[in-house]
This record gives structure tokens, sequence and C-alpha cells, in this order.
């Protein structure tokens, strides 16, 4: 599940962290993160997989729309001699990549997919597609729900009654829908994509920034701040922003996860990025028919969100677990 | 309790108020209206006008969806842009097939997530517990179109053991219901197991916290008797929770499954209903999901509040 849907057991654990966060006294120690190993690879994996959305596209061998061969579903180590006429060949089989790829003038990385496009040079450029929108989007869901949040956190009365109620109606919806609806009218492009998967995320980015900004409002620090007669921007930029900022940062990465397994679950449905830009939930789809005849043009993207997503999802466990442990853990 | 559960019912209803005013709005008050669509090129001002006025769209947007909602609520589903079809007709044996899928799927990993859960639960720590934390925490982090391609390609590809498409003509035995079936179903018990186990042993862990069962840890009761005696009884409620919201889960997870294996149900109808701009399709299929994904949140709540002692007699 992963769902494309979200966790609510996960908000609700992070809400639980945030509470004992909230407890802390005013100044809490600085904490340094150290990661065990699985964290750390974890990290070098997701450090990769944004280097190549940065640079892919000046490293990949050919463009991303740009159609290499002929022959589609050509598998791993396949070659031509540019748009290959030269080669009449039925079946790639492993004997025919040595005979006649080894000195062909173009190798196929990982193959060719349904259109005899070069995979390993779609997926360089599908990295900056998946891990742009998502990035952006998830930096857009979190500039809104931090702003509404602890603005109905601070200001309380009506304005949190109205926010909030909207906010658990939208919340109350599979995410999946809310992106089908919003396809359905308004069709597919990638503003729109960043748009509907940012206020969807928002919605539990509210949440959490909502639940800390009340637990902060409460806490001595801040009424001492009242009572030194500092304003409302004052407090919320230097008292309540600071000390949410850890349990948020945390959060990020979850959200990410799950903006990640939003946009490329509509495009893997053909309804998010359309073609020709690469990106690695239509080329699961696209080259799905490719399986049957034993090409793996659909696998390679496929590890490509599934390395990302999982190694997002340790570094943000090792992290949580270092910030409590509990007696039935300790108990073993 | 009761004025607590009333009210969660209510808060139900108002959700679903709001959804409704979501999906009917979110499509209908954008440019190009059914009119537009349904003439295309050949539209004139005037053919426009006539069909604006045939199909209503003429009087103003909340008159129309008042009386969606009315329709709407009496069952009557309206008619499809394409081809002009009902939609009951069009939905009928489609919404049983996908409840026949969640169904069994729901038999399936009910019973066998809650004992893998109660199971990691009981021996944290151990490399069972590792194995399925780390296992259900890879599938819980990967999309399902993921799962089910991997699964397509070891079941259906390398071992051909089942079809990769769920083809059903209506006339199979039971085994070759079975055999059509196995795919969609092992993805989807995969999909939603995997959520629900993370969930129903952090559940029981959770309760394993409480000061009682430190209690039970101090004067020397063993383990095995503390979750099965003292822990599984008071996480009845939470389990039950998990179970209704892992359903919901199900949703979505049909949505992606349904699209893959060409499963003619609920969930590919609207999205064929997606594609080609067939908004009462879109609107009334996104109604049914929608309900009963609130419907199975609002069960979850009430199980939270029937099972907790506290929330059940509040001071």
């Amino acid at each position: 599940m992963s769902n494309t849907t979200e966790n609510p057991g996960a908000a609700e654990k992070v809400v639980d962290e945030i509470d004992k966060f909230a407890e802390l006294p005013d100044a809490p120690p600085k904490k340094t993160i150290k990661l065990s190993w699985t964290g750390k690879l974890a990290a070098a994996i997701v450090a990769a997989w944004v280097v190549v959305a940065f640079i892919g596209p000046w490293i990949a061998p050919f463009h991303e729309a740009e159609f290499i061969l002929d022959d589609s579903f050509v598998p791993a180590g396949g070659c031509a001699e540019m748009l290959d006429e030269l080669y009449d060949i039925e079946e790639w089989t492993p004997e025919a990549i040595t005979k006649y790829c080894s000195d062909a003038d173009v190798t196929l990385f990982l193959g060719s997919d349904y259109l005899g496009r070069d995979t390993f040079s779609r997926i360089l450029w599908g990295a900056r597609t998946t891990i742009g929108i998502s990035f952006v989007a998830t930096l857009f869901a979190y500039f809104m729900g931090i702003t509404l949040g602890i603005g109905a956190a601070v200001s309380g009365g009506y304005i949190d009654m109205v926010l909030s109620r909207v906010n658990e109606s939208i919340l109350s919806l599979p995410s999946i829908m809310l992106g089908l609806i919003v396809v359905a009218a308004l069709g597919s492009s990638i503003p729109i994509l960043i748009a509907t998967a940012s206020v969807i995320y928002a919605t539990s980015v509210f949440r959490i920034a909502r639940a800390l900004g009340q637990d902060i409002m409460v806490q001595d620090f801040v009424e001492a701040a009242h009572a030194r007669g500092e304003g409302l921007w004052w407090i919320i930029t230097r008292e309540v922003l600071p000390n949410a900022a850890m349990p948020l940062l945390t959060d990020f990465g979850l959200r990410l996860v799950f903006v990640i397994l939003f946009i490329s679950s509509l495009s893997f449905l053909g309804l998010g990025v359309q073609p020709p830009t690469a990106d690695w939930g239509s080329m699961v789809r696209e080259n799905m028919a490719g399986l049957g005849y034993g090409s793996y043009a659909s696998i390679w993207p496929a590890i490509a969100i599934g390395t990302l997503t999982i190694s997002i999802n340790l570094i943000v466990d090792d992290i949580s677990a270092k910030s409590g442990g509990s007696l039935a853990k300790k108990m073993v | 309790m009761q004025a607590m559960v009333f009210r969660r019912i209510l808060i139900g209803f108002a959700t679903l108020w709001v959804v409704s005013i979501i999906v009917y709005f979110g499509l209908s008050v954008l440019p190009g209206d059914a009119a537009a669509i349904q003439l295309g090129q050949a539209a004139t001002e005037e053919s426009l006008a006539a069909l604006r006025a045939q199909l209503g769209l003429d009087r103003p947007a909340y008159v129309r969806y008042f009386e969606w909602l009315g329709n709407m609520s009496t069952g009557d589903l309206g008619i499809s842009n394409a081809g002009g079809a009902t939609i009951a007709s069009l939905i009928g044996f489609r919404l049983g097939n996908t409840l026949e899928l969640g169904g069994i799927v729901a038999v399936i990993s009910v019973p066998l997530s809650v004992f893998l859960g109660l199971a990691a639960a009981m021996y944290p720590g151990t490399w069972l517990d590792r194995a399925l934390t780390f296992g259900t925490m890879s599938l819980v982090a990967v999309p399902e179109f993921l799962i089910a391609t991997f699964l397509v390609l070891i079941f259906a590809v390398k071992l051909k053991w089942m079809p990769s498409i769920a083809y059903m003509s209506g006339g199979e035995t039971f085994w070759e219901w079975v055999h059509a079936l196995a795919m969609p179903i092992l993805v989807l018990v995969v999909v939603v197991s995997a959520q629900m186990i993370r969930m129903t042993r952090a559940g029981i862990l959770n309760v394993m916290n409480s000061p009682y069962i430190e209690m039970a840890i101090l004067k020397g009761v063993p383990r095995k008797r503390i979750i099965l005696r003292h822990a599984l009884f008071n996480a009845i409620g939470p389990i039950i929770n998990v179970i209704a919201l892992n359903l919901a889960y199900l949703v979505s997870g049909v949505v992606i499954v349904e699209t893959i294996f060409a499963y003619s149900g609920l969930a590919k109808l609207m999205i064929d209903g997606v594609q080609t701009r067939d908004f009462p399709l879109v609107q009334a299929c996104a109604m049914i999901f929608c309900g009963t994904y609130v419907v199975l949140l609002l069960i979850a709540d009430i199980a939270a509040i029937m099972s907790n002692p506290r929330l059940r007699n509040p001071k």
C-alpha cells in the first residue's frame, strides 16, 4: 500500500511523537542524528538518485523521446547502428547479442522499450520528472499545510473550526479518488499534477502542524514571550516554528514517499505525466506488455521507484527510532 | 456512549455531503460542459443551446446539484454521456465483481494479517519479527502497481501458474474462476496485509506499553500469557479499527489492480470514464467509492469508541 493512500496510523504515530516532543523543556539538547548502516546505505541511494535527477539528462546517452531501434523490447545489451536496418534479427538471444553487438556503434544498456527507445536513458531522464514533481509538490504541501495549520492553532475559534472541518473532509477521501476527479475535470499536465498532489497532501501536514502548534502555544515559554510583550509574528517565527521543525522534517520524508506513490500511480493509470516525457510510473505501464516477451523494460523503472521510496522510508524509520524506545522493545 | 456514536454518525453524513459537493462541483462547473463535449466540432450556437436546455444545463448550478443529490440518494444514478446507457445498468454487475474481489481479499487477508501481526508482536526483535517488519515496510513503501508487476513477472511469466489477465466470460467453472482471479487476489492480499500486519503489530505493542502490562511483567507472567490473556483483549478495539481502515485502503488498491488485470469492475469503469471524460459516470463511481470509504472509516471510529471504556463512559 502502499498505498497511494496515506496512512492515518503513521500520522497518529507522528502526532504521538510530537506530543512527546512538545513536553520537553524549552531548550532541548542538540541531538546529532546517527544513522545505522542500513540508514547510511539508504541515504547513499537517495543521494545518488538526487544527483541523477540533477544531471540525468546530460549523462544519458540519448534523449528521452529519441527512437533508437526499430525493434521494441530488445533485451539489455542489445545494440543498433542508429535505426537499425542492417541486421535482420529474428530473436534477440544472448548469442545474437554477442554476435552483432560486439562492435556496434550503440549499445543499449538496459535494452529498448515498447517504441524502441533506450530504457536506460529514459530512467535517467525520468528521475528528474518523478523526483522533481514530487519534491515540488511536497514543498507546496508543506508551505500550505504549515501556514494554515499554525494559523489555525494560533487563531483558534471559528477560523480553526472551519479550517479543521474542511480539512477532515478532504482527508477522509482516498487520495487516488481526488486525483481521478481532478484529472477527469481538468485533464492532466505537470502543473495540475503538482497542484493536485500538494493540496491533497497539505491536509495531513495541516493536521500535524496544527497539533504541534496547539501544543507549543500553551507552553510556559510562549506565555513568557506573551508577558514580555512580544508580537504574534515574533512568537510564531521564534518560538513555534523552531520547536515544530524537527518532527515536521521527519514527516517530510514520509509525505514525500506518499506523493511519489500518488504521482506514479496516476502516471501508471495513464492519467499522470503524459508521453513522451519519461516518468517512472508511466514507463512501468507502457512496458507491461513486454513482460510476456521476457522483456524487463517495465522492471527497471519499477526498481528505480522501489529503491527510492524504500530508502527514504528506511531513513525516516532510523531517525524516529532514535527519538524514543518503549518498554516492550527494551524487554527483549 | 450513544451520544458519541450518534455524533460520529452525524459527522459521517456531513463528510459525505461535503464529498458530494467536491465530486459534483469538481466536475461540473468547469469549462467544456457535457453539451459541448457531446456535440464536439459540430456545435453551433443554436444546437448547443438546444442540447443544453434538453440536458437541463441552462439552469443554475446549485439547482442541478440538489437535483443530482436527490436522484443519487434515491438510487437514480443518471445517464452516461457516452452512448446514453443508464449508469445503473453500466455499474450493475461490475459493482458485484468489485465487491466479490474485495470480499475474497478481506476474508483471506484479515485472519492472515492479524495472526502474523500478533506473532511479530509476541516475539519482537526475533528474526521473524525483523523479517516481517522489513518486508512489510518495503511493501508499504512501494506503489501497488510495482508489487503487481513483480508478481506478474514471477507467477505469470516465469512460473506460468496464473494468467496475467483476469478475463471473466461468465460461464466458467469454479476452478477456471479461481484461476482467473488468482493474480488480482494475490496482489491485493499482499498489498492490504502488509499494511494490516504493521498496524496490528504496532497496536499490540502500544498496549504493551501500558502500566498494567508493566505490572504483569514485573510480577513475572510469561510473555506469551501476557499477550494472549492481558494485551490481546485490550487490543481488540484497535485491531478492529485497523481492519476497517485497511478495508478502506482496498478502495485505492482496487483501482490499480483492476486496471492492470483488465478486471471488469467498478474501478476500471471509473478509469475509463475519466479517460473519456464521462462526468456523470465518474461522479456516480466516485460517490460509491468515497461513500464506502467514509462508511468504513466510520466503522473504524465507532469500533474505537466501543472498545475503549474511557470513551464509552465519558466523565
